[in-house]
C-alpha cells in the first residue's frame, strides 16, 4: 500500500546514512512488510539496494548472505553436492507465508530484521549456528549468533541506527545431517511451530527451536541427547511464557508440539523412524 | 529516466512512498486490483523485467528504469495469451476481481510448480470459486459451450463479461478516471462507546489540497440504517450520517476531502476531537442485563423492541406442547452452540464515487448489490425525490450479503452535493474489519427429543444473536435463522425464543445464509447427536423427520405464509449425498497409519427461494434496429452469475443465440425497478422478470413479421436472427428499422419455493496436531432446472469452500476494549487454494413450478450445512462434540489431547 506520510527516498545510501539515521527514517530491504501495513510516522526510506552488496558468496568457511539478498536468490543459489543440510534452505523458503512471488522481492535480512516468531530465515539461520554481522553508525562491524539476533516478538538486538549486514551460515553445518519439522493451524499457513535438528561428525547436536517461540531457542548438545534428557532440556529452557500467543497457533498447543517434533528430530537424527 | 509499461515508456515519476499497484492506476492500468493491498491476496500481481511480483508491496520508485507488463499487456499482438485462453474455456472465475492476479501469476509457472499448486498459488486468493474452476483453467480443462440459438438454458453458456475480465479490460466500481476526482478519507472512533465533545477541524482544513471537513454537525438529522431491504422498516432507524455518540471502535466521526489521498489522510490525523468515554459492553448476555450500558435508548429512535435491554429484535413461537414432546421422547439431546464472527473478505473493498451530473442530479457509481435500495435510502436520507438521484454498479467484486447495506455512498454524497465536485471513498482492508459488517456471532440453546423410531417428538431453539452496535438486519438474520432450519423438519411441537442484542462492537449485518449457517449449525450437529443415542443412521434418521409435499411448511408458528413446494428434491439429495459418501470407502494408507482418526459425517439445509413479503424486479427486452437484443435488468452482478443466467433465459425465449443478447444492468436510470440481488433471488426473481419480457418480446416481433408478411401469426416462426415464414424470411434488423421494439417483464417475488442442500465429509484427524484433513466431500444440491451447471456448480462449490474458511480456519476476534485485532488478510485466514477440497456436487432432478424454467435459487444454500456436517465428520473420528468453531487445529488439541491409538 501507499505510505503517503514518506517524502524522500534515500536511494544510494552510505556508511554515513547509518549515523545519520533518525526520527522517521526506515530501512528499505525488499519492502514486503513495510508496505503492507500502514506505517505512521515513515517520512523517509533509506534503500539498502542502493549498497548494490552482493548477494551471495561462499568462503571457505561457508555462505555469506547480504542481507538485501532476495530469497528468490538464495533458493536458486547452486549448492554444492556435499552440502546435504543444504536442504534446509529449500525447507525454510518454502516455509514462507508468502508465495513465490513474494521471494522475488523479500530479502533474507529483512526477514530477521522482522523478528517475527514464524520467520523462516531467522530459523534458517538459527537452526544452521550462523552468525550475523551487524554495521554501527560509529562505522565499525560486530557480530552475534543468529540465534540471538531476535530476541522477542518483533525485537532484535539492532541499536538504532544499526542494519544488519549479512548472514553467514557454517559450511560445517550445510554439510551435516539435518531434521525439519513445521506445523502451521492451515495447510499451507504460517508456521505455528518450526524446528531444526542439525548433528555434526562429532556428534554434537544441536536443536533450534522457533515459530512456537517469541525468540530462537537453541539447544546444543555435545551427543545426540537421550528422549527424557531432550525432553528436560526444553521444558528448563523455555518458559510457559516464551511460548508465542496468536492467532497461529494456542501456547499449549505449540508447547506441546515442541516436545513432540523434537522427540521427532531426534529420533530422525539417530537414523531412527520418526514422525 | 521513463518506465516501461506493456511496451511503452511512460515519463511519470513515482511518489516517495508509493507503491507500483497505485502507479500503474494512475496510468490507467485498471486491471492491477486493489484486494488486500499487503501482499496477501495477489489481485495485484503483475511482472518487473519478467518476474512476478505483489505490485501493492513494491517500492514504485523502483521500478525507474524497468519494464513492467500488467495484464492489460500480456496478450501478444491481438492474440490471448494462452492462459488466458484457458481462463475463458474453464470459466476460471466468478467475480473476477482476482482473475487478473490469478492469470498473470499462473502464466508464469514452471512444470514443478504446476505439479504443487497448492504452493504456487499460495499468494492468490480467490473468495467466490472455491478454486475447482481456477485449478481446471490452469490445467486446461474446457467447460464453456456455445449451444445451438434456443437451447441456451441448461448448458454451459460462458459469462458475457469473460473477455473483459480475462484483458483486465472489464471495469469494476473504481475502474475508471474521473476529472477532478477528490478524494475522501474516514478518521474513526478509537473509543468503543464514547460521546463527541467537540471537533476542532481548522488544523486539518489548513492542511494544503483538503478542500471540506464533514462532521456530525454536518449530518442530515434523519435517523436511517445502514442495512437495505425492500421495507424500510425492516431494519431500526438507529444511525446518523455522522452520530455524535459513536458505539463502536472504528465508527466514521469525521471525513476528510481533499485533492489527495496523501492530503486528506494527513487532515484526518490533524483533526482534534474530544471524546467523554461511556461505558461500553461487547457480549450480548452481559448487554441484556439490568445494569448494562444502554446503547439506543433515545426516544426519536424507531423499530427497537426493548432498547432499555438493549434488545433490538425478539422472536417467540410455540406451536403444539413442548413439554409434552421432551416427556413423550426416549431420548433428548441438548447443548449450546455458538457460531464465531465472520467477515465476508470479497475482494473488491467497498468503494463509491458520487458526483453531480449536468442535470444537477446526484450520480453515484458503487459496489452494492442494491443499486435502487441505495437510490431510494440516498433520497430519504437527503430530502430528494428519488428522480433525481441516480445508482450504478459497475462489475461487483464479489457481495456474499455484504454489500446489501450503504457503507460509502452516503458520505461520497454529501461532500459531492457540498464541492460540486466527484468525491470517492475506498475502503482498505483493514476498514473491511474495523468499519463495515460482519456474519452475526450466535449463541444458540438448542434441545430435540424423538421415540426410539426416531421420530422426532419436540424441537426447542434458544438463539442470542450480537447485533453490535447497530440494528441493521438484525431483526431478519434473527427470524430468518429461526425458520427454514426448524421447518424441515416436521415435528408437532416447536419452540422458538430468540433475541438480537445490541452491544459495542463492529455492527453484524446481511451474511451468506442470512442467520440460518449458525442455526444450521446447532440443530445438525444436535440432530447428529440425538440419531447417535437412538443407534440410527444420520441420513435415515432425516428421512423419516424432514418434511415432504403435503406436509404444512412450519417453523415455530402457524402464521399464514407465501412458501410452498414448487417442487422437492431433499430426498434425492439426501440419497446422492448417502451414495456418494458411502463408495469409494478405503482412505489410502497414510490416512489408515495409526496417526489419523477417520469419520464421516453429514447435514442439510433448506432454504426458500425468495427473502418474504416482496421481492420485485422489472425487466425491459428490445430489439434492437442492429438486429441485436438488449435485456435491461436492475440487478448487479457480482460473481453470482446472473447475468449469464438472465441471457440464457432471454436467448431461449427468443430462440437465439446468447451472444446476440446484449444485457444492460444495474443502473437506476436504465431499468425498471429492482429490489437487489439479495436472499438469492437472481434468477428466481430477476430471472424470471427479464424471462417474461423476452417471451412477451417474441410475440410482439412474431405479431410485426406476420403483420408484414400478410400471413397469420401462427406461420411465423422466431430463428436466431429473422422471422421466417414459409419461404419468407424478415432479419430482424428490418422490423426494428423504424425503432427498437421493447417489451417488458416484471415478477414480485411470491409465491415463494424451497431449495435443498445436503452436505457429506469424510475426514481425517490428526492424533498429535489436531489438524483436519478433508478426505471426501460431497454436496447434492436441489436447484430445479440448473440454466448452466458449470456456473451452478461453481456457486456451489465456492459456498462449500466459504463454509470451510468458516469452520475450519475464519475467525474475527475482538479484545476487551473492543478493539478488533484481526485487521489483514494474513490475519484473517480465508481459505487458499491449499485448503479447500475438491467437493463432488451433485444435482437432484426436479423442476419447479414457480421459478423461471423451472429453476430455483443456489447461492446461500450450500453454505449452511458445512459447518455441521464437519463437525459431525470430527465427532465422529474422535468422538468428541465440539459446540464452538472454527475447528482449528489448536483447539481440536485442546479437547482430544493426544488421543490414544484406535
Amino acid at each position: 500500500m501507499d505510505i503517503n506520510t514518506i517524502t524522500e527516498v534515500v536511494s544510494r545510501p552510505s556508511h554515513a546514512s547509518l549515523a545519520s539515521f533518525g526520527d522517521g527514517d526506515a530501512w528499505l530491504g525488499g519492502g514486503t512488510w513495510l508496505f503492507s501495513e500502514p506505517q505512521p510516522g515513515i517520512r523517509r526510506l533509506i534503500d539498502l539496494d542502493g549498497f548494490n552488496w552482493t548477494p551471495i558468496e561462499q568462503d571457505a568457511h561457508g555462505l555469506v548472505i547480504s542481507a538485501t539478498c532476495k530469497i528468490a536468490e538464495l533458493k536458486a543459489w547452486t549448492r554444492p553436492a556435499s552440502w546435504s543440510g543444504g536442504v534446509l534452505i529449500d525447507q525454510c523458503c518454502d516455509a514462507l507465508l508468502g508465495s513465490f512471488k513474494i521471494w522475488n522481492m523479500a530479502s533474507v535480512g529483512g526477514n530477521l530484521c522482522l523478528a517475527l516468531p514464524a520467520g523462516p530465515m531467522t530459523s534458517l539461520a538459527a537452526g544452521l549456528g550462523g552468525t550475523c554481522t551487524i554495521w554501527t553508525p560509529e562505522g565499525s562491524a560486530h557480530t552475534v549468533p543468529a540465534a540471538q539476533f531476535v530476541t522477542g516478538v518483533r525485537k532484535t538486538v539492532l541499536m538504532r541506527g544499526e542494519l544488519l549486514r549479512s548472514i553467514h551460515l557454517p559450511a560445517l553445518a550445510l554439510s551435516g545431517r539435518t531434521a525439519f519439522r513445521q506445523v502451521s493451524l492451515t495447510p499451507r499457513g504460517r508456521s505455528g511451530v518450526l524446528l531444526i535438528g542439525t548433528l555434526a561428525p562429532s556428534g554434537e547436536t544441536a536443536i533450534t527451536v522457533t515459530a512456537s517461540t517469541v525468540r530462537p531457542i537453541r539447544l546444543v548438545f555435545g551427543a545426540l541427547p537421550r528422549h527424557d534428557d531432550l525432553r528436560d532440556a526444553i521444558e528448563a529452557a523455555i518458559a510457559p511464557g516464551d511460548y508465542h500467543d496468536d492467532i497461529h497457533g494456542h501456547p499449549a498447543w505449540r508447547r506441546h508440539l515442541t516436545i513432540t517434533l523434537a522427540e521427532a528430530i531426534r529420533l530422525e537424527l539417530a537414523g531412527e523412524a520418526a514422525l | 529516466m521513463s518506465v516501461t509499461i506493456n511496451g511503452r515508456a511512460v515519463e511519470a515519476v513515482p511518489r516517495p512512498g508509493q507503491c507500483l499497484r497505485t502507479f500503474l492506476r494512475e496510468q490507467q492500468c485498471f486491471g492491477v486490483k486493489k484486494g488486500c493491498d499487503a501482499g496477501d491476496c495477489g489481485a495485484c500481481t503483475v511482472y518487473v523485467d519478467g518476474r512476478p511480483v505483489h505490485s501493492c508491496l513494491y517500492p514504485a520508485v523502483r521500478v525507474v528504469g524497468r519494464e513492467v507488463t500488467t495484464i492489460e499487456g500480456l496478450a501478444c499482438g491481438g492474440e490471448l495469451h494462452p492462459m488466458q485462453q484457458q481462463f475463458l474455456a474453464a470459466q476460471g472465475f466468478q467475480c473476477g476481481f482476482c482473475t487478473a492476479g490469478m492469470i498473470m501469476t499462473a502464466a508464469t509457472l514452471t512444470p514443478a510448480q504446476l505439479e504443487d499448486l497448492p504452493a504456487a498459488l499460495k499468494g492468490n486468493l480467490c473468495r467466490c470459486t472455491g478454486y475447482r474452476a481456477i485449478e481446471d483453467a490452469v490445467r486446461g480443462v474446457r467447460h464453456v459451450e456455445v449451444p445451438p440459438p434456443g437451447e441456451a438454458a441448461g448448458r454451459n453458456v460462458a459469462a458475457p463479461a469473460g473477455l473483459g475480465i480475462v484483458t483486465g479490460a472489464e471495469r469494476f466500481t473504481l475502474d475508471a478516471a474521473f476529472e477532478g476526482l477528490l478524494h475522501l478519507k474516514l478518521a474513526r472512533s478509537p473509543h468503543a462507546h464514547a460521546r463527541i465533545l467537540s471537533i476542532d477541524t481548522s488544523d486539518a482544513l489548513a492542511v494544503p489540497g483538503v478542500r471540506l471537513v464533514l462532521t456530525f454537525e454536518d449530518a442530515p438529522k434523519t435517523l436511517v440504517s445502514t442495512g437495505l431491504h425492500e421495507l424500510d422498516d425492516d431494519d431500526p432507524a438507529d444511525l446518523l450520517l455522522f452520530d455524535r455518540v459513536v458505539r463502536f471502535r472504528g465508527q466514521r466521526v469525521a471525513a476528510v476531502v481533499a485533492e489527495t489521498e496523501t492530503a486528506a489522510e494527513e487532515g484526518c490525523l490533524r483533526l482534534r476531537i474530544d471524546y467523554e468515554t461511556l461505558p461500553a459492553v461487547f457480549d450480548a448476555e452481559a448487554a441484556m442485563e439490568p445494569s448494562a450500558p444502554l446503547l439506543h435508548a433515545e426516544p426519536e429512535k424507531s423499530g427497537i423492541a426493548q432498547p432499555r435491554r438493549n434488545i433490538v429484535a425478539e422472536v417467540h413461537g410455540d406451536i403444539g406442547d413442548v413439554d409434552a414432546g421432551f416427556t413423550e421422547a426416549d431420548a433428548v439431546y441438548e447443548n449450546v452452540f455458538t457460531s464465531q464472527r465472520l467477515q465476508h473478505s470479497h475482494l473488491e473493498t467497498h468503494a463509491s464515487v458520487a458526483w453531480i451530473d449536468e442535470e444537477q442530479r446526484l450520480c453515484v457509481r458503487t459496489s452494492s448489490q442494491v443499486p435502487f435500495l441505495a437510490r431510494r435510502r440516498l433520497a430519504k436520507l437527503f430530502g430528494l425525490p428519488p428522480d433525481r438521484v441516480r445508482v450504478l454498479c459497475a462489475r461487483v467484486g464479489g457481495g456474499f450479503g455484504g454489500k446489501q447495506e450503504l457503507l460509502t455512498e452516503d458520505v461520497v454524497s454529501l461532500a459531492a452535493m457540498r464541492l460540486g465536485r466527484p468525491v470517492k471513498l475506498e475502503f482498505t482492508r483493514e476498514e473491511q474489519f474495523i468499519g463495515a459488517t460482519t456474519r452475526h456471532p450466535m449463541r444458540v440453546h438448542v434441545r430435540l427429543g424423538a421415540k426410539t423410531d426416531g421420530t422426532l417428538t419436540a424441537m426447542q431453539l434458544q438463539v442470542i444473536s450480537n447485533t453490535g452496535a447497530y440494528g441493521n438486519h438484525a431483526p431478519g438474520v434473527l427470524f430468518h435463522g429461526c425458520n427454514e432450519c426448524i421447518a424441515v423438519y416436521r415435528c408437532a411441537n416447536k419452540r422458538v425464543d430468540g433475541f438480537a442484542v445490541y452491544t459495542n462492537t463492529v455492527p453484524a449485518g446481511a451474511f451468506r445464509g442470512y442467520g440460518l449457517s449458525q442455526t444450521v449449525f446447532a440443530i445438525e450437529c444436535a440432530m447428529d447427536e440425538l440419531a447417535r443415542k437412538l443407534a440410527i443412521d444420520p441420513f435415515e434418521m432425516r428421512r423419516r423427520n424432514v418434511v415432504k409435499p403435503g406436509d404444512a411448511l412450519v417453523a415455530y408458528n402457524t402464521h399464514p405464509h407465501d412458501v410452498e413446494f414448487g417442487s422437492y428434491g431433499l430426498d434425492q439429495c439426501l440419497s446422492l449425498a448417502d451414495e456418494a459418501l458411502s463408495h469409494g470407502d478405503d482412505a489410502p494408507g497414510a490416512w489408515n497409519s495409526g496417526e489419523w482418526l477417520l469419520g464421516k459425517g453429514m447435514a442439510i439445509g433448506m432454504l426458500d427461494t425468495i427473502p418474504p413479503r416482496g421481492h420485485f424486479a422489472h425487466a425491459e427486452a428490445r430489439l434492437m434496429p442492429d438486429g441485436l437484443y438488449e435485456l435491461a435488468v436492475g440487478t448487479a452482478e457480482f460473481g453470482n452469475g446472473t447475468s449469464t443466467v438472465h441471457v440464457q433465459l432471454a436467448a431461449t425465449a427468443l430462440s437465439t443465440s446468447a451472444n446476440r443478447v446484449r444485457l444492460i444492468q444495474s443502473d437506476t436510470d436504465k431499468s425498471g425497478y429492482d429490489t437487489g440481488a439479495f436472499g438469492s433471488t437472481g434468477t428466481v426473481v430477476a430471472g424470471k422478470a427479464a424471462y417474461k419480457a423476452a417471451i412477451a418480446l417474441r410475440s410482439l416481433i412474431l405479431g410485426a413479421a406476420a403483420k408484414r408478411l400478410g400471413v397469420d401469426v401462427a406461420a411465423c416462426t422466431l430463428t436466431a436472427d429473422a422471422v421466417a415464414a414459409g419461404d419468407v424470411r424478415i432479419p430482424l434488423g428490418e422490423l426494428a428499422c423504424e425503432g427498437s421494439i421493447t417489451a417488458s417483464g416484471a415478477s414480485d417475488g411470491s409465491p415463494r419455493s424451497v431449495a435443498f442442500n445436503v452436505q457429506g465429509f469424510k475426514v481425517a484427524v490428526h492424533r498429535i496436531t489436531g489438524a483436519i484433513r478433508i478426505l471426501r466431500s460431497v454436496h447434492a444440491a436441489d436447484a430445479g432446472t440448473v440454466i448452466n451447471p458449470m456456473q451452478c456448480r461453481g456457486q456451489i462449490e465456492g459456498g462449500v469452500a466459504q463454509a470451510i474458511g468458516a469452520a475450519l480456519y475464519e475467525h474475527f476476534d475482538i479484545n476487551e476494549a473492543g478493539y478488533v485485532t484481526t485487521r489483514t488478510l494474513r490475519g484473517y485466514h480465508i481459505p487458499a487454494f491449499a485448503d479447500v477440497p475438491r467437493t463432488e456436487v451433485l444435482f437432484a432432478e426436479t423442476s419447479d413450478a414457480l421459478g423461471p424454467l423451472g429453476a430455483k435459487s443456489m447461492s446461500e444454500g450450500p453454505f449452511n450445512p458445512v459447518a455441521a456436517a464437519l463437525a459431525n465428520a470430527v465427532r465422529d473420528a474422535t468422538g468428541q462434540r465440539f459446540t464452538s468453531l472454527p475447528l482449528a487445529a489448536d483447539r481440536i488439541f485442546a479437547q482430544i489431547g493426544s488421543a490414544p491409538a484406535p
